[in-house]
């Protein structure tokens, strides 16, 4: 199915989140966030969140800011 | 004695991380500053890259309690989110709170940002909005349940220092027992300075460090000035005249 991850659109075999981090090679011990369809998804959340084609998903990580 | 939700800062200092030259000079830099408070971010980040992950070791090193923000966000939703993504990942419910209204000026939408604090602090969130100075705004995120405010100096990254000191002076005066932090604009130390001459709490530095040439002594420098402008607000200053008032006494003075 087709989503988009961080802007950009991707092919995937993945379901649901935690398997789509898996799938597109994120680290498990990551530090990061997620975010599907503008709403958080939290870490705990991520195995039950199922995917939908056409889906944004968005995986932030900590970095710089004033 | 300052609280910020119920926190006493090590310092009145808050300190930026974006735009150093290197992170060895970010971390330089937050320790001679002896930073209260740094601030952090989100972005993306691809599979593989590392660069979250090594900035976050950095800063734990640093041992500085974090002030996440939502820089980029232009409305509630975006901010909102970004907010509870930036909590888990922080570990933290502190949020510094922006909601940008305008391109140019980077200024906050007082509107968004007001309905924005609400859904947070109702979330259990620690809101520090980046506001204007408006009174009304002000009344209406304390009313939101925001328990610090952060109006602007001037535009972010800007420079230009205080830039309505007519408008921070009433603020701080409306909202006495406030804590209140100067956030975005402030170019030198002798405007971090001014600011808590006024009666400010905190400033909240970035640019003018990050982009001095040499950031490590700016940020001691902004750390005086924090400190002298703290005390100088303590002992109370004199009120400004318009006309010459000798300081040498006049009485006895020879008739030549």
């Amino acid at each position: 199915m087709q989503i988009t991850v961080n802007g950009k659109r991707h092919d995937v075999q993945a379901t649901t989140l935690s398997a789509l981090l898996d799938e597109m090679g994120y680290d498990a011990t990551a530090r990061i966030a997620t975010a599907v369809d503008g709403c958080f998804v939290a870490a705990s959340q991520r195995p039950a969140l199922a995917l939908h084609a056409g889906a944004q998903v968005e995986i932030l990580a900590p970095m710089q800011g004033g | 004695m300052t609280l910020f939700y119920g926190t006493e800062l090590a310092s009145r200092l808050m300190l930026g991380t974006a735009q150093y030259p290197s992170p060895e000079i970010l971390a330089d830099a937050v320790r001679r500053a002896g930073a209260g408070v740094v601030t952090v971010s989100l972005r993306r980040e691809a599979a593989g890259a590392r660069a979250g992950q090594a900035f976050w070791e950095l800063i734990r090193g640093l041992d500085v309690p974090v002030l996440p923000n939502t820089a980029g966000c232009h409305t509630v939703r975006e901010a909102v989110t970004t907010a509870q993504m930036a909590r888990e990942v922080f570990g933290t419910d502190w949020i510094k709170l922006e909601v940008i209204g305008e391109s140019d000026t980077l200024q906050p939408d007082m509107f968004a940002l007001v309905e924005a604090a609400r859904i947070l602090t109702e979330d259990g969130f620690k809101v520090f909005p980046y506001m204007t100075e408006d009174l009304v705004g002000a009344e209406r995120l304390l009313r939101a349940g925001c328990e610090v405010l952060m109006p602007w100096g001037a535009p972010i990254g800007s420079g230009k220092g205080l830039n309505n000191l007519f408008g921070l002076r009433a603020l701080r005066a409306h909202f006495p027992d406030v804590p209140m932090v100067v956030d975005a604009g402030i170019g030198v130390p002798s405007h971090a300075a001014q600011a808590m001459e006024l009666g400010y709490d905190a400033v909240l530095i970035n640019t003018a460090v990050a982009k001095a040439g040499d950031p490590a002594e700016m940020a001691r420098a902004f750390a005086m000035a924090v400190e002298a402008g703290r005390m100088a607000y303590i002992a109370d200053p004199m009120e400004e005249r318009d006309m010459a008032v000798p300081s040498t006494p006049v009485i006895g003075q020879a008739v030549l």
